[in-house]
Parts: C-alpha cells; sequence; structure tokens
C-alpha cells in the first residue's frame, strides 16, 4: 500500500517503447511571405547599390581599362588587346613580387592565426586577473594600420629601433629599408604583430563556446592535455579558425597596404612589397592605368581562385556545431 | 569493479562557501547509490569530486581502496553520464564511445568488440555512425551511457542524466539504467533531485541538505523512518504532512484531538503522518477540505487540519463532504523535535515493513 505513492501515475516502465522513427530534420529557417514582389527587392536595395557602386562598376572599369594603353595625361587610350597582361606575367619584376606576396601572406596568415590561437588557448586558462590580461592583448587591435606600421619603423629604425640592437646581439646587422630580406622580416613581423588581436578575439570567443561538460567529457577520456586540444578543442574550433583563415588571407593580401606603404615608402628601390602595392605603384606613381588596370584584374581572379580553393576543399572538412 | 569511500569529505569554494561538508559514506561494490536533494545541495559538487573535476578541499575519496584525491580525472578510473550528454559533436557515435579507450591504448580489435556489445545492449546499432546531431534525445542519452559502458570502469557517475528528456521516456530510461547497472554489476552513484528518480533507482539514498548528509539508508527505510522533517519532507509525493503540534501527558494532542501515546518531552512537537496513513472515519481529526487532485488510481486531498495545511491521499471513490473526519492509527505518527528537526523515538513499537520488495 505505501509504494503507490513512490510510483507514477500512467504506465509501467517496461510498457513505454521508445520512439523507433529517425531524428526530424531540422526546422526550415523563418520564412517570410511578402504580398508584393517588388517589396524584398527594395529592402536589399541599398546594399545592392553600395555593391554595385564600390564593387562592380570600379570591376568592369578595371577590366575594361586593362585592355588599353593609357595616355598617362588622360588624353586618349588605344585598344591593344592582352598587352598589358603579357607584359605583367612576363615581366621578371613582377614575378618576383607575385612570389614575394605568396610567401609574406603564407607567412602572416601562417604566423598570426599560429600565435592568435596560441595565445588564447593560454588566455583561456587563466583564471586570476583575466580581464586585464585580455585587454592587454586586445588593444593592439585598436591601432590604425598606418600608425602600427609607423610605430613599427621606430622599432626597426637604424638609428633608434631597438630591434636592430637586439639583432645586433646575435651579430645581425640589421638594415630595414635597405637590405630586401631584412625589410621583408620587419614587414612579415609588423604585419604579424597587428594581426594577432583580431585572430586572438575569434579564437578566445571560439574557445568560450565549447560547452564546458564536453571538455568535462574530455578530461575523463584523455588525460593528455594536447590530445585533448588535438582531437576535441581544435575540431570545434574549425568553424572559427577557417573563417580566420579567410579574413587572413585577405588581409596579408590588400590590408598590410597601409603597413607596406609607411615601410617602404621614400626608401631605395628593390624592396619587398605586395602585389597590391605594386599595383598601387604602377597606377598611381607610375601612372600606367591600363598595366595596373591588368594587374589588379590578375589579383582579383587570384583571390577568386583562392576563394573557391578554400570552401571547396577546406570547408568540407569544418564541422558546424 | 569497486567500492567508493568517501572520508570526511569537504567543499570549500573562495569565499568560505561551503557546499559539501564532512560526508562520510561507504559505497559496496555493485552498489547503487543515490545522491538526492534541492538544488544548491552540494550532490553534484560531491559526484564531481569523485570524477575529479572538482578539488577536494578536506577528507579522503578512495576507490577500490585507492585514494583519488590527487589523481587524474583520466586515471580514476570513473566514468561519467552528463546532464546534458556532452557527447563530442563531431565524432559518429562510434567515435564517440571509442574515444576514451583509444586513449588508453585499448587494442583495435577490443575497441570494437566493446563498442559493438555496448551498441546492442542500447540498442544503438543502426546509429554507429551517425552524428549526435542526428539523434533524438533519448538515443544522445543512449549514446552517453555507451561511452561510459564501453570503458568498463570501476564506478558509473551519473549526473541527472534524464532531467533532459520529457516525463515518459525518463520512466523508460529510468528502467533501462537500473537493468544495465544490474546486469553489469558496476558500482553507481547518481545524482537527481528528484525524489521519485531517486527511490525508484537506488539500492540506497543519500539525502543532503545544504552540504550536510541528513540522512543514508534504503529508499524506504528512509520512507518509513525519516530521520529529519527534512527528509520526511522532501522524500515521498505527496510529501509527509508536517504539522505543529504537542504532547501533554504522554499523549499527542493535535486540535484538542488525542492521537496516541508519545515517548518524548512535554511541550511543542513536530509531528509527521504519511498523506496515506490517514483515512476517513466516523469521527476523528477533523479535516477541511480544500481541492481535490484526481490521478485516475487515486486521489490527494488538499485541506487543513487545524488551519495547517494538509495532503490526504484517497483511492477513487465517491464525492467527498467539505469536512472529514480522520482516523489515524498511533503506529502511523512520527515525531520530530521542533528546533532541531530530528527525529524523537517511537512511541509505539512499528510494523516491521522496511524491507525492499522483491
Amino acid at each position: 500500500m505505501t509504494d503507490t505513492a513512490a510510483l507514477p501515475p500512467g504506465p509501467a516502465p517496461q510498457a513505454v517503447r521508445r520512439p523507433r522513427k529517425p531524428h526530424p530534420p531540422a526546422a526550415p529557417a523563418k520564412r517570410v511571405q511578402f504580398d508584393r514582389p517588388l517589396t524584398p527587392w527594395l529592402f536589399v536595395l541599398p546594399q545592392l547599390l553600395v555593391v554595385a557602386i564600390f564593387f562592380y562598376w570600379p570591376s568592369v572599369q578595371a577590366v575594361n581599362s586593362s585592355f588599353y594603353l593609357e595616355d598617362p595625361f588622360g588624353f586618349g587610350a588605344s585598344f591593344v588587346g592582352i598587352d598589358n597582361y603579357r607584359e605583367a606575367l612576363s615581366s621578371r619584376e613582377y614575378r618576383t613580387i607575385a612570389a614575394f606576396t605568396a610567401g609574406f601572406c603564407a607567412l602572416v596568415t601562417g604566423l598570426a592565426l599560429g600565435i592568435g590561437l596560441l595565445l588564447a588557448v593560454k588566455a583561456d586558462k587563466v583564471i586570476r586577473g583575466a580581464s586585464a590580461y585580455k585587454t592587454a592583448l586586445i588593444a593592439v587591435y585598436a591601432i590604425a594600420p598606418p600608425v602600427t606600421g609607423l610605430i613599427g619603423m621606430m622599432f626597426f629604425d637604424m638609428h633608434i629601433g631597438p630591434f636592430k640592437d637586439l639583432a645586433a646581439l646575435f651579430g645581425h646587422d640589421l638594415r630595414v629599408g635597405i637590405d630586401y630580406d631584412d625589410t621583408a622580416l620587419a614587414l612579415v613581423t609588423v604585419a604579424v604583430w597587428k594581426q594577432i588581436p583580431y585572430n586572438f578575439i575569434f579564437f578566445l570567443s571560439g574557445l568560450q563556446s565549447v560547452p564546458v561538460a564536453v571538455r568535462e567529457a574530455a578530461l575523463l577520456d584523455a588525460r593528455s592535455g594536447w590530445r585533448r586540444f588535438r582531437d576535441i578543442t581544435l575540431p570545434l574550433l574549425a568553424p572559427t579558425a577557417f573563417f580566420l583563415l579567410v579574413i587572413n588571407i585577405t588581409y596579408s593580401l590588400f590590408d598590410t597596404f597601409a603597413i607596406i606603404d609607411v615601410m617602404v615608402k621614400d626608401k631605395p628601390a628593390n624592396n619587398p612589397m605586395t602585389l597590391v602595392y605594386k599595383v598601387y605603384l604602377d597606377g598611381f606613381k607610375g601612372n600606367d592605368i591600363g598595366g595596373s588596370s591588368a594587374q589588379s584584374v590578375i589579383l582579383m581572379l587570384v583571390v577568386a581562385a583562392l576563394t573557391i580553393v578554400q570552401f571547396r576543399l577546406i570547408e568540407r572538412r569544418v564541422h558546424y556545431g | 569493479m569497486a567500492g567508493i569511500t568517501f572520508q570526511g569529505v569537504g567543499k570549500t569554494y573562495a569565499g568560505n562557501v561551503n557546499a559539501v561538508r564532512e560526508v562520510t559514506l561507504e559505497v559496496a561494490d555493485g552498489e547503487f547509490i543515490v545522491l538526492v536533494g534541492p538544488s544548491g545541495c552540494g550532490k553534484s559538487t560531491l559526484l564531481r569530486m569523485v570524477a575529479g573535476l572538482e578539488e577536494i578541499t578536506t577528507g579522503q575519496i578512495s576507490i577500490d581502496g585507492r585514494v583519488v584525491n590527487r589523481l587524474d580525472p583520466a586515471d580514476r578510473d570513473i566514468a561519467m553520464v552528463f546532464q546534458n550528454y556532452a557527447l563530442y559533436p563531431h565524432m559518429s557515435v562510434r567515435e564517440n564511445m571509442a574515444y576514451g579507450l583509444r586513449n588508453r591504448r585499448t587494442p583495435r580489435d577490443e575497441i570494437a568488440r566493446r563498442v559493438d556489445d555496448a551498441a546492442r545492449m542500447l540498442e544503438l546499432g543502426p546509429y554507429l555512425d551517425r552524428k549526435p546531431r542526428a539523434l533524438s534525445g533519448g538515443q544522445r542519452q543512449r549514446v552517453a551511457m555507451g561511452r561510459a559502458i564501453v570503458r568498463q570502469p570501476a564506478a558509473f557517475l551519473f549526473d541527472e542524466p534524464l532531467s533532459n528528456l520529457d516525463a515518459k521516456l525518463r520512466v523508460a530510461m529510468r528502467g533501462e539504467i537500473r537493468r544495465l547497472q544490474r546486469r553489469l554489476g558496476t558500482t553507481a552513484l547518481y545524482v537527481t533531485h528528484d525524489q521519485l528518480e531517486a527511490m525508484t533507482l537506488a539500492d540506497r539514498l543519500v539525502v543532503l541538505n545544504g552540504g550536510r548528509v541528513e540522512q543514508i539508508g534504503a529508499p524506504l527505510e528512509l520512507y518509513h523512518h525519516p530521520a529529519t522533517t527534512f527528509v520526511a519532507g522532501f522524500i515521498g509525493a505527496p510529501a509527509m504532512n508536517l504539522l505543529d503540534a504537542r504532547i501533554e501527558g504522554g499523549r499527542v494532542m493535535l486540535a484538542g484531538h488525542d492521537l496516541g501515546p508519545a515517548r518524548g518531552p512535554e511541550g511543542a512537537v513536530t509531528l509527521g503522518i504519511r498523506a496515506e496513513d490517514m483515512h476517513p472515519a466516523e469521527t476523528g481529526l477533523p479535516m477541511a477540505v480544500d481541492y481535490v487532485e484526481e490521478l485516475g488510481s487515486g486521489r490527494i486531498v488538499h485541506g487543513a487540519i487545524d488551519g495547517q495545511p494538509v495532503a490526504l491521499a484517497l483511492a477513487p471513490g465517491a464525492a467527498l463532504p467539505a469536512h472529514l473526519a480522520l482516523h489515524i492509527a498511533p503506529e502511523a505518527l512520527h515525531l520530530f523535535d521542533t528546533t532541531s528537526g530530528k527525529r524523537l523515538p517511537d512511541a509505539l513499537p512499528r510494523p516491521a515493513r522496511t524491507g525492499v520488495p522483491a
């Protein structure tokens, strides 16, 4: 008689069958229906305008002018077909710069991502004074690229730069702005330094979105912290990492312009530069609009190809939660 | 397979918050122990200290005679089932189960054998190559169990494993957990705030309140002999009625009615009566009926005796009058000290009904 109070009303445990049917597919995203077919277009119009005016129009212009040889003073242009492309691709200088750009891009992306991830993993474990630590690491992100370039230049300055003294300790005469390799080193260092906080922020938030219970389950399953990181944390960070990979490649190709400009401008010739900077030099300093346009079209194609490769090959392996 | 020993185990968080105090408990090999209590009573903290997810501030925990205070969670030979399953979302069901074994360098064919065994036991065979997100809640729960089973640990730790499931599935999974644990004979520590789950699963219950152990014992022992008013009010649905009464001249007096003899000191006393121990009669303790909960198999009548709220369990039947007269057998009275809440010695010998039902 006393047991009745302890049992639930309803069927006994054995009588309940587990549902056998497979899990239903995820509910479709919320859909809004518009009465008039034009309404949605009205909503996206501002965005479309921005894209059209600032991206498609200049792109078409660039493609167009890449087939012309233009008078430096803007008096006329003559159609030259693919000569501009042929000239750019056959130039030894252009190939050197392309090779440097590829190396620069790989180094900056790799180092900025790697160091950002390392710092985020370590900062994630800090308990006391965590916010001060994080602020210190993020602060650099608030500095504008030209200023980063300036600060970097000071660090690497031939006369007052502390890095010159540091290199001297190891018996190396650091000559940024004169020696090709030294300048490349300085460029990479400053570009990486500038990008680390960005990656740090995203990696840190990515890490903090890994469920605590999943980490704890891993703690019971694997003793080695490195294994837990490799098998559990890293795969769960993959969406963040993939996003950052795309962003960092774009950054190292395009957004390093200001840093390069500050560090290389007014220096003797034969300094390393990226393709973007070369487009600028030829177009605006050299007034070779046609050649510069051809170069930027090539760059556009390279970036498009890179993006396709990234999304086709890498994203396939990314697990989205 | 092994026992677990707690010796004066305590946990103090920063700011001198004592989450767990002085817990001493001997868990026998193969026993199913349920830690139960309201939220914030320290039951999860205690379990997590066994797992190694929380540091042990004072005392000692040993598993299979080995003190584990300083051991890494992975080295404690325990497996845990988490409330929200904590499956690795990027791994298939098979990989989820195998991961802990791979890290312990279990031979490949042995891993495959154990995973297949567990999958058969849990009816997960068709889902082995699916990712957790393609499974239902109940299936995920079983994967989490499978991950624990394949490890063949000294003890299973369950941290409210059923609270994310709907009521029907919870009842089914409860039975499944109990059957599995019996079949494997593995020691189990199970945390829940649901007293019904606790009663139905446990060999022995540990009722915790404010980080302290209130009472340890078999479910029916706690039900029939609650050591404190807290246990009396926590175990059983509806909970034991607790009423302010008096002992006068060696008799329990409530609302001017003599309910039976008492051995406690004269004066105020807390009187406990189970809802099913009160029976309507021609004459007796008057109860004003407030409302009735119809459960189908029975009914719970809520009302008041002497202005104090009371619940009464009755068989289904005819409409009730607004006022009932209740008869209560003297041996069904539980007396507790009003200030400490501790049980006072029984006035009459109780009929033996504490045995675990077969």
